[in-house]
């Protein structure tokens, strides 16, 4: 091995590599610090598993109660608790699949709004010199420091008053455009911060200028020669962008995606804050109603088998992409 | 290459208005959805705002304009809310995300380092097991955690009682009753914010969390620094903690001092695994910032009084970005030089 290992700018794809660079160069480790290592690795392995097989060997029991025993090897194999589950998770009138399909509505709408918006805003910023640019972009940067709870007020106060109603002669009525006559409350049909439609505008509202912010980052790190020789070629701008910018930028427009993917699939403070019925639950709503205080009536077995099932696609989406998250999240810094 | 720019630049001058239209959505929408409700929080946080006036908004004839009241109660725990302190909400805010950060990067640092030791067997095992704590999401983390620690059937308390038994000579059960034991087990540690064995749960559930992230970070550093500096190193005589301090600590902080400040603003905010883990508990002892805003619009329904939180609480982030970004630009000008 005299060719030096190609070493990566990325931290991570180091890190995969790891074809040990120590062990070419021939120095040996004495055994007993050999020995003294791997003792200290695997205690921290031990720390590191100790949480997770807990919950998975108590996903994979059959047992109801709250474990007295504490078990990190599933001594059987049960899926009673995930069937459960699946077959009613919580007990309102809501199937699992409906938790599952507004969990990926939200997570989904939100990410594809948010980006496909975005990425044109992100271009601007990124090539073009226009008056105002300076002022736009502390605009857009200035949501991003605010947390997504600061946000939850108002955004619960306006959408909350878009109603829509049934007004007693049998008219519609669309709060705040057109309301019912003077004395007639109305009966409330549709109330836009009480469904997850309004959950996703409210989601948006932080979602997009984090992907505006996130891409212009990137797009800032895309050679313009390309550009250029389209634009010799005579591209005009739209064709550039259309042809040239969007096929360079579509990975990165992908990690953005799951990026806010993971993020809103967790999302939780919005949903709890915002939605009423049971019907519009999602995934990681009906975990926090399976622990702490709700949770005297819920078998142990049923919240891990849960906890498993709404970390299984986070986990899945993290490891596949890795990489770039680590990557991204430090580009400007890692330069070695 | 001069045509190519004065054919740009023509380009460039034809479309003048395309950088809008580029904007122009992306703008539209936040300005219905971003923008007018950051202004919208603003106003409302002038006002004595609460349910009653949920369905006219500001047309309401009720509400009233009460200038800067809502921020006097705030600062001056006028509030009718119990054992709420802005100040020492706001103290151990800043403690809880200094305290997690100082204990993941040196740890973070110290197994990178292990797991970097030449022929070190299963490293590649270790490195991978070593990053799921990553990959499971805070609100299951925070969920299991809880109920590590819950006071009866819990692991922790379970795990103590072996522990206790098998070295200690112990006959009893370890109860610890870590989530709702007020008095603080070191008294005077953090003076003005007692820290409660709440605080301290949840600092071993978040460490367990953290030092992952840093590992990897490290990790990648580690492996650009390059082997000849240890060699002419040892050639010199340099003992291996003399590397370590003289070579790696230097060269790991570029990258380092960015991963601790992501981790700083991610600690600093860091709902879900507050709310899931002690929900503020007990008596607001361990209540950050957004926690404290998300009980003020949840519960207690004081609209008004929540925007005013939320405008402190962006004032705070401010003051935190401006520093942390200095801190960044500063190593990153060291870096260059």
């Amino acid at each position: 091995m005299a060719v030096q290992p190609q070493t990566s700018k990325n931290p991570i794809i180091r890190f995969l590599n790891m074809n040990t660079s120590g062990q070419t160069s021939g120095r040996n480790l004495p055994l007993w610090r050999q020995l003294l290592l791997q003792l200290v690795a695997i205690a921290i392995l031990a720390s590191v598993m100790f949480p997770i097989m807990y919950i998975v060997t108590l996903s994979f029991s059959s047992k109801t109660t709250r474990p007295s025993q504490l078990e990190l090897i599933p001594k059987e194999i049960s899926f009673v608790a995930y069937q459960q589950v699946l077959d009613k998770p919580t007990g309102n009138p809501v199937t699992f699949i409906e938790l599952l399909r507004n969990s990926f509505a939200l997570s989904m709408g939100v990410g594809v709004v948010a980006l496909g918006v975005a990425v044109t805003a992100a271009y601007a910023f990124s090539r073009f010199k226009f008056k105002m640019r300076e002022v736009m972009m502390i605009l857009v940067f200035i949501p991003l420091l605010m947390p997504a709870v600061g946000l939850s007020t108002p955004l619960y106060l306006l959408l909350n008053q878009v109603q829509v109603k049934e007004c007693k002669g049998g008219a519609t009525a669309i709060q705040p455009f057109t309301s019912c006559d003077e004395g007639d409350r109305g009966k409330l049909i549709f109330n836009l911060r009480d469904s997850l439609l309004g959950v996703g505008i409210a989601m948006t509202a932080s979602a997009l200028p984090f992907a505006v912010w996130n891409l212009k980052g990137y797009l800032d790190t895309i050679p313009r020669e390309l550009e250029e020789a389209a634009a010799i070629d005579g591209a005009d701008s739209n064709q550039t962008f259309w042809q040239i910018v969007i096929p360079l930028a579509a990975p990165q427009l992908a990690v953005t995606f799951f990026l806010g993917f993971i993020g809103h699939w967790q999302e939780f403070v919005l949903t709890w804050l915002f939605l009423s019925q049971p019907k519009d639950y999602t995934l990681a709503m009906t975990l926090y109603n399976m622990t702490g205080q709700y949770a005297n009536s819920v078998p142990w077995n049923r919240f891990a088998a849960m906890a498993v099932i709404v970390a299984l696609p986070v986990a899945v989406v993290y490891i596949a992409l890795q990489k770039q998250i680590v990557g991204g999240l430090t580009t400007g810094s890692v330069k070695g | 290459m001069a045509v190519a720019k004065s054919s740009l630049k023509k380009t460039k001058q034809k479309n003048a208005i395309l950088p809008y239209l580029y904007l122009l959505p992306a703008f539209l929408i936040m300005g219905v959805i971003t923008f007018y409700p950051l202004i919208y929080q603003v106003i409302i946080s002038f006002t004595n705002f609460e349910s009653k006036h949920l369905l006219l908004g500001l047309k309401s004839p009720e509400l009233e304009f009460i200038g800067l009241k809502n921020y006097i109660d705030i600062f001056t725990a006028a509030l009718p809310v119990e054992n709420f302190n802005f100040f020492r909400v706001l103290e151990f805010n800043f403690w809880w995300a200094l305290s997690n950060v100082m204990l993941h990067v040196p740890a973070g640092v110290l197994i990178a380092t292990l797991l970097n030791t030449e022929g070190l067997w299963f490293k590649r095992l270790y490195r991978a097991a070593y990053i799921l704590p990553v990959v499971v999401p805070p609100l299951v983390v925070a969920t299991v955690w809880t109920n590590i620690f819950d006071e009866r059937y819990g692991a922790m308390n379970q795990l103590l009682t072996s522990i206790s038994m098998a070295f200690f000579g112990g006959t009893d059960p370890v109860y610890i009753r870590w989530f709702e034991d007020v008095r603080p087990p070191i008294p005077g540690f953090l003076p003005g914010a007692p820290l409660t064995l709440a605080y301290y749960a949840m600092m071993i559930a978040n460490f367990w969390l953290g030092w992952p992230f840093m590992s990897v970070v490290a990790t990648g550093a580690l492996q650009s620094i390059p082997k000849d500096l240890y060699e002419a190193a040892s050639i010199d005589g340099a003992t291996g903690s003399q590397q370590f301090w003289g070579i790696t600590v230097p060269l790991l902080r570029p990258a380092m001092i960015p991963a601790a400040v992501y981790g700083f603003t991610l600690s600093f905010n860091l709902f879900n695994f507050v709310f899931f883990m002690t929900g503020g508990g007990p008596a607001r002892s361990t209540e950050l910032l957004v926690t404290f805003a998300y009980n003020l619009v949840r519960n207690l329904r004081w609209y008004g009084v929540a925007a005013a939180f939320a405008v402190i609480i962006f004032g705070v982030a401010l003051v935190v970005f401006l520093i942390t970004n200095r801190i960044t630009r500063a190593t990153q000008n060291y870096q260059e030089a």
